[in-house]
């Protein structure tokens, strides 16, 4: 069966708590840490942050608390502004990105921030995307084709471009797919949101040729058809996008090729 | 530098070789389009039924045995058996698909559903039958 509660050593300790001193504007975070070295279950540490101190968004605040409370805080980050992908994490309940969220939006109280749910932990807010990325590459997401290579680039028109307009900023940072249920019970096979609309980007694409290769590599119980429009996906977003729509047409395309 | 066995990680097969498992099995639209189309069906079959069954209340057995006896409410109970049963088999499998990963309890699971259903439809269909043809 599906697993619905954690392992014992899985199972989340108090963990110590870093008081702010001298603070203007304190807010506290409480942030789920694990070591792969040390032996010990996940705890939750406690930090104090000075917000008169600190820039605007959550990001800001992780990294206040690295550089200047506890130096093992460990986490992925790169652009800080929302195009790179690497801070999602779960923060306040719903699959983010750390640099694009404000403090200020959180829910009032203390700020909870994990790794996105159900996926292996390397280190604190570090999922492991081996496998994710592995699902990317199995749908050979590049432009494939039969004809010709001409002698300029592949043309396309302003109108079939438009069609890849809430496909393309797709950053793969995972928040989508590990917000989704179906992804969480049956991860192995089922390819998930962020993969499906990738698959979708390059099945609409107007300068591919293999479009009916990628649904016949589609058309499967587990890689597709565990879809069943919960709609986190859409919901938690961090690009405002819709992988839910975008798994709807590549169904209407595969019942469109055959007879009803 | 030769490397031992022991030293190696257990699993050394590429991630995406894990990824790509057994390929895709080619399958599932059908399964797909059916549950869609006897949701459809069950939703007009569905507003019938309710309706036939209000008509009944108060009737008397006589009546209700009669009403059954129609041509067309026959036809149209059997019809909404056998839709309703074919739907249920098509969820109950996405249901075992989704949360039972022991790949023997899955087998029994789904031939269990099947074999239930089929005997269902068979003992609903009896039923009118014997009214209808008046047995």
């Amino acid at each position: 069966m599906a697993e619905f509660t954690l392992p014992k050593n899985s199972k989340i300790q108090p963990g110590k708590h870093f008081p702010a001193k001298d603070a203007k504007k304190p807010r506290t975070f409480r942030i789920y840490r694990w070591s792969p070295d040390d032996g010990q279950n996940p705890r939750i540490d406690t930090y104090e942050v000075d917000l008169a101190a600190c820039g605007p968004m959550v990001l800001d605040a992780l990294l206040k608390i690295k550089n200047e409370i506890d130096p093992t805080l460990t986490l992925r980050r790169s652009c800080r502004e929302g195009i790179c992908g690497s801070c999602a994490m779960n923060i306040d309940g719903t699959n983010t990105l750390a640099c694009t969220r404000a403090i200020e939006e959180c829910a009032a109280g203390d700020v909870k921030i994990y790794p996105l749910p159900h996926m292996p932990v390397v280190k604190d807010l570090v999922p492991d995307l081996t496998h994710f990325y592995a699902q990317f590459a199995s749908i050979r997401p590049w432009l494939r084709t039969q004809s010709a290579a001409p002698d300029r680039e592949r043309l396309q028109s302003p109108q079939d471009r438009k069609k890849l307009d809430g496909l393309y900023e797709c950053i793969l940072c995972a928040c989508c797919s590990t917000s989704c249920p179906s992804y969480w019970w049956n991860g192995d096979r089922y390819l998930g949101p962020a993969i499906l609309l990738q698959a979708y980007r390059w099945i609409v694409d107007s300068r591919d040729e293999d479009t009916g290769t990628r649904l016949d590599d589609l058309e499967d119980p587990f890689k597709l058809y565990r879809c069943h429009t919960i709609m986190n996906c859409a919901r938690t977003c961090p690009k405002g996008l819709n992988p839910a729509k975008a798994i709807a047409e590549i169904k209407k395309l595969i019942v469109e090729r055959r007879s009803a | 530098m030769s490397t031992n066995a022991k030293d190696l990680p257990k699993d050394l097969q590429n991630p995406l070789k894990r990824a790509r498992g057994l390929g895709s099995a080619q399958f599932g639209v059908g399964h797909w389009w059916t549950q869609r189309v006897t949701a459809a069906g069950l939703i007009l079959l569905g507003l019938w039924f309710v309706v036939l069954v209000l008509g009944l209340l108060h009737a008397d057995y006589a009546t209700a045995r009669a009403t059954v006896a129609k041509p067309w409410n026959a036809v149209l109970l059997v019809a909404f058996i056998v839709t309703a049963f074919w739907h249920a088999v098509l969820g109950l499998q996405v249901v075992i698909e989704d949360y039972v990963h022991t790949r023997w309890k899955e087998i029994f699971l789904m031939v269990a559903i099947k074999f239930l259903a089929v005997l269902g439809v068979l003992a609903g269909a009896l039923a009118v039958l014997r009214i209808a043809l008046g047995a």
